[in-house]
């Protein structure tokens, strides 16, 4: 966009990120969010101890000056695997979503576009797949697949969300169609996809990024349920989900909180700091909010 | 305005019909009847001239202008442009085609795409056609804004920044991009003030002067299209019932419909008083139009025939067409005879 120099106003880009920054509980979140990313980048540096040593002298032992806080059942650092497990919980998050954004932009786009018949039997399908119980659906297949872990959790929650982003994007796409500057751009003899991908999807994807952010909450989420319930990752790799695994016994939930509260309050900062941020995206893409 | 009279047909358009199917069923959709948008319309345009197509709101003249740049395909008819038949055109074919055929939108607000530079939607239709890239691209761009009475450096801001006749000006670049030889404007003034209504209309006026475009001008108001036009069509519930040149229309209107749309044009001077024609009933719905003449239900001057013959067009005096047999301006139209007669 710079080659229509001289710049005189700021493109659209530059735009949004003012927007976004006076969005104060954004930008809180994105810093938090950034936190939590360079941690489980970092893991391997941040964390004292490794997240799968067992230290033998203390089982189920208080936060010390060794353990911070404190041991799990079996003797492992607390803190370390609390660590760890962000980069369970944000790569489950990032690369579900990512999947199931990308198929449902894709379906509901051409369901929108081309309407008639292949929206008729598109949108069935999307019908279909939502009517279906997600948690049960999700235990079935992990078990089917063999034996859970991360990357069946991931494939399962991608393939299963996509008909929720369709149905966003199918809407968009055909309120937007009928808009005189999709008509013009057909007029002057753009080909379909570049209608679609030009004119129909940046004005479409609003909603849709929204819908991301808060389906990145919801699936990790949903990773915390399933390790929970063990059918998620399997120990000894840490997550958050199957932390709190141990908080299904009354002595470690009335006793012992250093091992279900940091897990718990991870899994709330999380989504807490993701949600804020796509509220902040959602005003900032506004073109028609002006500053 | 143009003055090629003798000049030849650029665009000619032959019993063309649109009709949008009432679907009734959720997944077994069968067809239960059929709104007639457009019904056996046919006109011709001549190169450099200007026709207006006048009608109320839902007579079909969008749905006319669109089907002919085929943003939506026709039901049935032809139209033929500069000797090729727009409607049997492959894919690319088309796609070339619109070269020549553009088109300029009602609404200001939502004919320009929100999230793209003023620039990048002027240059749209160069990069697609292959005309200018890069540097030449950028030069054409302004130089299109300058033609339309932007300045070059509005090329890097976003639509929602202009008013609504610097964007109807945005709109008007975008189409001139390609060097068409027609465009269709699709009621390019009815959404703009008063003041700028004029505005654009002389930029529309100047521009078919520099650069010898034909106009197919579709509106509402007979006194804008009595501004631009050198001929007029008039359609009533999908059908053209009137074409004639300008100053006709105005001074010999032959159908009771256009009598009575004339009646309603505001005259700019509080002394004068004429008697309007008040229209009994409402238009009646285009998915079950009156058998006959369309306009009988209405019509001041309906006898039994109408109700039961559908009226062809008529060539009542060179060059004006009227499809109404009762005549009822008889003595009228004997004057027109008479004033057409070369002295």
């Amino acid at each position: 966009m710079s080659e229509w120099a001289p710049s005189r106003t700021a493109s659209f880009w530059s735009l949004a990120f003012r927007r976004f920054m006076r969005h104060r509980l954004a930008v809180v979140g994105i810093v938090a969010l950034g936190m939590l990313a360079i941690m489980a980048l970092a893991a391997p540096l941040l964390a004292p101890h490794s997240p799968t040593t067992i230290d033998p002298t203390t089982f189920q032992g208080r936060p010390s000056s060794v353990h911070l806080l404190g041991t799990d059942s079996v003797g492992r650092d607390v803190l370390s695997r609390l660590i760890y497990a962000a980069r369970v919980s944000l790569s489950v998050g990032i690369l579900a979503v990512t999947m199931y954004v990308l198929i449902g932009t894709s379906v509901g786009a051409i369901a929108g576009y081309y309407g008639g018949t292949v929206d008729l039997v598109l949108s069935r399908i999307m019908d279909i797949m939502l009517s279906f119980p997600p948690l049960i659906i999700i235990l079935f297949a992990v078990s089917v697949f063999g034996r859970p872990s991360l990357w069946n959790v991931i494939i399962v929650l991608g393939l299963l969300g996509w008909p929720a982003v369709a149905r966003l994007v199918r809407g968009q796409v055909m309120a937007l169609r009928h808009q005189e500057f999709v008509q013009a751009a057909r007029a002057i003899g753009a080909s379909d996809p570049a209608v679609v991908m030009r004119h129909l999807l940046p004005n479409a994807m609003a909603p849709v990024l929204v819908a991301a952010t808060f389906g990145t909450a919801n699936a990790i989420l949903v990773e915390a349920a399933l390790s929970f319930l063990g059918m998620g990752v399997q120990p000894p790799t840490p997550s958050w989900g199957n932390m709190l695994t141990d908080a299904q016994s009354l002595t470690v939930l009335e006793q012992m909180p250093w091992l279900w509260v940091p897990p718990g309050f991870m899994i709330l900062i999380s989504v807490l700091t993701i949600n804020f941020v796509g509220d902040g995206l959602r005003d900032a893409l506004d073109p028609s909010l002006k500053l | 305005m143009a003055t090629g009279k003798a000049s030849e047909i650029i665009l000619e358009v032959r019993n063309l019909r649109k009709y949008f199917p009432i679907t009734k069923g959720f997944i077994f959709q069968k067809q239960v009847g059929a709104v007639k948008a457009v019904d056996d319309v046919s006109f011709f345009i001549r190169t450099g001239e200007t026709l207006g197509l006048v009608g109320e709101s839902g007579c079909g003249k969008t749905t006319t202008g669109r089907v002919i740049l085929r943003l939506m395909e026709p039901t049935a008819g032809d139209a033929v442009f500069e000797g090729r038949s727009i409607f049997s055109l492959h894919k690319e074919e088309l796609r070339l085609m619109r070269r020549n055929l553009q088109i300029i939108f009602q609404d200001p607000y939502s004919s320009l795409n929100p999230r793209m530079t003023v620039g990048d939607i002027v240059g749209e239709p160069l990069e697609i056609h292959n005309l200018a890239r890069g540097k030449d691209k950028v030069r054409r761009v302004q130089e299109l804004l300058e033609v339309v009475g932007l300045s070059p450096y509005h090329a890097n801001r976003y639509p929602h920044e202009f008013s609504g006749g610097q964007r109807q000006r945005i709109g008007i670049a975008r189409a001139l991009a390609v060097n068409p030889k027609l465009i269709i404007c699709d009621e390019p003034v009815s959404a703009l003030d008063v003041s700028i209504q004029a505005q654009v209309l002389n930029l529309l006026e100047d521009l078919q002067k520099e650069f010898g475009l034909t106009y197919l001008f579709i509106a509402h108001d007979l006194s804008v299209v009595k501004h631009i036009s050198d001929r007029v069509a008039v359609m009533y519930l999908g059908k053209i019932v009137e074409v004639c040149p300008v100053e006709e229309i105005f001074a010999n209107p032959q159908h009771p419909y256009t009598e009575a749309l004339l009646s309603a044009v505001p005259i700019p001077d509080p002394g004068m008083r004429r008697e309007r024609i008040i229209l009994p009933g409402d238009v009646p719905s285009p998915s079950n139009p009156p058998k006959g003449c369309r306009f009988h239900t209405r019509c001041l001057y309906a006898v039994e025939s109408c109700r039961v013959n559908e009226p062809p067009m008529v060539d009542v005096a060179d060059g004006h067409y009227v499809a109404c047999p009762v005549q009822p301006f008889k003595h009228q139209r004997s004057k027109a005879a008479v004033l057409k007669t070369p002295a």
